[in-house]
């Protein structure tokens, strides 16, 4: 019974597993199968999980049921707790624990097998050379994604500043604390011989992996930041597939392998929609090269109040919404939807505009006016509203910046130069809702500000369009 | 007959062809929940922990793998509960229109 388990039982339901996880990704790239694909996923990773304890058998799960239990807590608890608008610094988080988790498997394994048993020689003597090296690539791979996650994190809450931070001499910094990440790596894999070496070993390739995932990130600007949680999240998915070797686990190797492909694609996908490869988000610390064109000084800027606003939004026939990161930040989305609304009742044709990055997640916008109940056929994308513009009565970016900012087109000494934004200046008029002039995410001037027909509306968002709807409901009452 | 480490290897490299392939157009809209799903999925180095934490004794390696399925089991559970909350606002105006 025990051999018709282990040969037969536990493999085929591994193999389900598998199964189930490329169906359940399959289901999450359309709109209409995602949350079946999901779903999915999430049965695939319950079958992985009893298979993993009726392969075990009778073992003490003390620790297990109560990690579990801990676990599953934080969890739920904290993902039905985050708001819509803070949904992408809470997947950072969740993200650098599964690639710490992976760490920690390796570092468990590594004690288990060489420290406490006090083995009398290295870890390719104990695992064998394959194992050595995944052990020691887990470590390293899932310890960079925990800290730079974390670090992720702290940038998009706010927590720390989002600007880039840009030691002098990065590359090098970054290149001997590798190489002695390395040398720490091979030294435990083949050459360490007693437990006390073997720890000073391990922790000295945990520690300084750490130290390079925060090194990682702290150059990343802001708005290059969904770029790298997706690379993140594909070197959590390569960690567990590391894990995997180790444990000569095919349902982590599989799995991990595919997160680590799939999320490889979607950061190419994004560098894409923002005109940079992935050598120049991670290499090259944003908005350095084009120095002349940062956040310069403004000429004449037109400042208007919300009455202002609302006098032209109540004789427009089409208007334009974008959204961007202010709109989350000041939870706009339903006031926003109210606007639309009423203006909507009067026959003015409505619709957003969503450039890719918008926010800081591509579909973050998405998520957070499908809250608000906007219908999904307004949404429009930039490719298809682009042409729109020029015949459009009014644009309201809600704010917005990077994504609207016309240097990218018209300066090529732009540091965002090249990359595809909204071309909101060919409409008639253009509200900008903006708490101040500072620049956007990228940290440069955003000429737009200073066109003829742009009109500057300053303050909170939400605040500012609580009285653009008032005043267009009296307006509409007055006429 | 091949050792496990290449079957390991073979399987590792099929399995990134496939998560190439599945990702090849996805719309804009999706971006977010697929990073956030699949991101729930590469918690399954929950799996890993689980066989690590199998003995029972108070040893460092208990301990390491004890934090190892709290973080993994963060993970899964709250990727998949966050994903199916931002599909849930999909589904929520699919009713309505």
């Amino acid at each position: 019974m025990n051999d018709a388990l282990n040969n037969i039982i536990v493999p085929v339901l591994y193999l389900l597993s598998a199964v189930l996880f490329i169906f359940g990704l399959k289901g999450l790239t359309r709109v209409r199968s995602a949350r079946r694909g999901n779903a999915l996923a999430a049965l695939a990773m319950l079958i992985a999980i009893v298979t993993t304890l009726l392969d075990l058998g009778m073992v003490d799960y003390q620790w297990i049921i109560a990690g579990l239990i801990v676990g599953g807590l934080i969890g739920a608890i904290a993902a039905i707790k985050v708001e819509m608008t803070a949904m992408p610094e809470m997947v950072a988080l969740f993200n650098g624990f599964g690639g710490g988790a992976s760490a920690l498997v390796a570092l468990s394994i590594v004690w288990k097998e060489l420290v406490e048993p006090a083995y009398a020689g290295s870890a390719a003597d104990a695992l064998g050379g394959a194992s050595a090296i995944t052990a020691f690539l887990s470590i390293l791979i899932g310890s960079i994604t925990l800290s730079g996650s974390f670090v992720a994190f702290l940038k998009l809450s706010g927590k720390i500043g989002g600007q880039p931070t840009l030691l002098p001499a990065r590359h090098v910094i970054n290149s001997l604390l590798f190489l002695v990440c390395a040398t720490a790596g091979i030294y435990i894999g083949f050459f360490s011989t007693e437990p006390s070496s073997m720890i000073t070993g391990a922790l000295v390739a945990t520690i300084i992996s750490l130290i390079l995932g925060v090194l990682m990130v702290i150059p990343i600007g802001g708005a290059d930041m969904p770029v790298i949680i997706s690379f993140l999240n594909s070197l959590s998915g390569l960690a567990a597939a590391m894990t995997g070797f180790v444990l000569s686990n095919n349902v982590l190797i599989i799995s991990g392998a595919l997160v680590g492909a799939s999320g490889l694609i979607l950061t190419q996908i994004m560098c894409v929609a923002m005109n940079r490869t992935l050598g120049n988000v991670l290499f090259s610390g944003f908005g350095q090269e084009g120095g002349s064109a940062d956040a310069g000084e403004y000429g004449t800027v037109r400042s208007y109040s919300p009455e202002e606003a609302a006098m032209v939004l109540e004789t427009v026939e089409s208007l334009v919404i974008v959204p961007g990161y202010g709109l989350a930040v000041a939870q706009a989305q339903h006031t926003v939807k109210e606007l639309a609304d009423l203006l909507q009742k009067r026959g003015v044709k409505v619709s957003y505009a969503i450039h890719p990055v918008a926010g800081r997640m591509p579909g973050h916008m998405n998520v957070l006016l499908a809250e608000a109940d906007v219908p999904y056929e307004q949404l429009i994308e930039m490719d298809t509203i682009n042409p729109e513009f020029k015949t459009t009565d009014a644009v309201l970016v809600v704010g917005a910046n990077d994504v609207v900012n016309p240097a990218a087109e018209k300066d090529p000494s732009s540091p965002i130069a090249g990359m595809p934004v909204l071309q909101v200046w060919e409409a008639q008029t253009v509200m900008m809702i903006k708490r101040s002039l500072s620049p956007g995410f990228a940290g440069i001037k955003n000429e737009l500000f200073e066109y003829d027909n742009n009109m500057m509306v300053f303050g909170d968002a939400k605040k500012v369009l609580q009285e653009i709807v008032s005043e267009v409901k009296s307006l509409i009452a007055a006429a | 007959m091949m050792g496990p480490l290449l079957v390991g290897i073979y399987v590792f490299v099929l399995a990134c062809f496939v998560g190439f392939e599945i990702i090849t157009k996805i719309p804009p809209t999706l971006h977010t929940p697929l990073m956030s799903g699949a991101n729930a999925i590469s918690g399954i180095t929950l799996v890993g922990s689980l066989a690590a934490a199998s003995s029972g004794e108070l040893a460092m390696s208990s301990v390491l793998a004890f934090v190892a399925i709290i973080f993994a089991t963060i993970n899964v559970v709250g990727g998949f509960l966050v994903t199916d909350r931002m599909l849930g606002m999909f589904g929520k105006k699919r009713v309505k229109s």
